[in-house]
């Protein structure tokens, strides 16, 4: 794989081979140390700065790969996904689950979710149980019907039923924070005491 | 070893197998859930793996075999500014590179003893070879 491959060599040939052998050994066999650009997500690549004691190198193209020589320059490394896979898979397997966010609605004026929030609740409350370790921040929110003091009163009541829901599945209560922002963060803007459906909801961002 | 109670950072450490930290110079064991704190040093054993998520959003997970150093975390949840260094002592880790490195390159730098890497909002993968020295 990163290895140079070893191969038997007829002692007849050692010598002619001892020169290449040795450039082999200055150019190749570095440290066991590699660097790889992998794939961004969307799209975006990103670049990797590679900065040894005697020279830099620029990844920005996925699997590109170098690695630190004898001499110290970083010097580009041939890979493939295949091969970079292998050599790491364990610390790619044990990469924690993305952060992610989740939207519930709310029937007017109350805690309860809409009859469209209701049957996505379920599958959405499995997948962040799904995480050993999560790190739970749940925001409510309301419309702009009735007076800010009451939506902030009404925002936190959603938020903290949404906790208490993730709390009987048995997520500890440490590791869920719950906030009210009343009607100051509408998803859609609209003037005061206007009902709006879409901003009657709780955003639970999951990490 | 550097103390450990300065503890800015709040990850989330999901282990798997053999995962001590070494915090102050004593090593515990870190089950699934544990914290780490800047001044850590993450190590697993042969059969071990750890993934960490960082306040910032930024994903480090190592393989077996493979020493960890989180030698600084500050981050601003306002600003996104602040700064992560980290030192892969040994074996091999991935990275997805989170909000630190997105608000400014220059925040996130990942040590081996070989080189320093610097990060444009990426994922990446380290190895670093068994000291032989």
């Amino acid at each position: 794989m990163f290895e140079p491959a070893r191969r038997r060599t007829d002692p007849r040939n050692l010598v002619r081979l001892a020169p290449l052998a040795l450039l082999v050994l200055a150019g190749c066999a570095g440290r066991g140390d590699l660097y790889v650009l992998l794939p961004g997500k969307g799209g975006h690549n990103g670049a990797l700065i590679v900065t040894s004691g005697d020279g830099q190198r620029v990844l920005d193209q996925p699997y590109a790969a170098a690695r630190v020589s004898r001499t110290g320059s970083v010097e580009a490394v041939a890979t493939t996904e295949a091969e970079v896979r292998r050599a790491f898979g364990p610390a790619l397997a044990a990469q924690p689950g993305r952060p992610v966010s989740f939207y519930l609605y709310f029937l007017a004026d109350t805690d309860e979710f809409t009859p469209e929030s209701k049957q996505v609740v379920t599958q959405i409350f499995a997948e962040i149980a799904r995480r050993p370790a999560p790190d739970i921040v749940i925001i409510g929110h309301t419309d702009r019907v009735g007076p800010v003091p009451y939506n902030d009163q009404l925002s936190l009541k959603r938020a903290e039923r949404v906790r208490e829901d993730l709390r009987k599945l048995g997520i500890p209560k440490v590791r869920i924070s719950v906030a009210g922002r009343g009607e100051r963060e509408p998803e859609v803007p609209t003037a005061d005491e206007v009902p709006e459906p879409r901003n009657r909801r709780v955003e639970i961002n999951v990490r | 070893m550097r103390s450990a109670l300065i503890a800015l950072a709040l990850p989330l450490v999901l282990a798997v197998g053999a995962a001590s930290a070494e915090a102050a110079g004593q090593r515990l064991p870190a089950p699934v859930g544990s914290v780490v704190h800047q001044g850590d040093l993450v190590i697993t054993g042969a059969d071990g793996s750890v993934g960490i998520t960082f306040r910032d959003n930024s994903l480090l997970s190592v393989g077996p075999d493979s020493v960890l150093s989180i030698d600084r975390f500050v981050f601003n949840s306002t600003t996104h500014l602040g700064a992560f260094e980290s030192s892969l002592k040994q074996g091999t880790l991935a990275v997805v590179s989170g909000k630190l490195a997105k608000q400014s390159p220059e925040a996130m730098k990942v040590k081996t003893p070989a080189a320093i890497l610097g990060v444009r909002g990426t994922e990446f993968l380290v190895r670093t070879g068994p000291s032989t020295n």
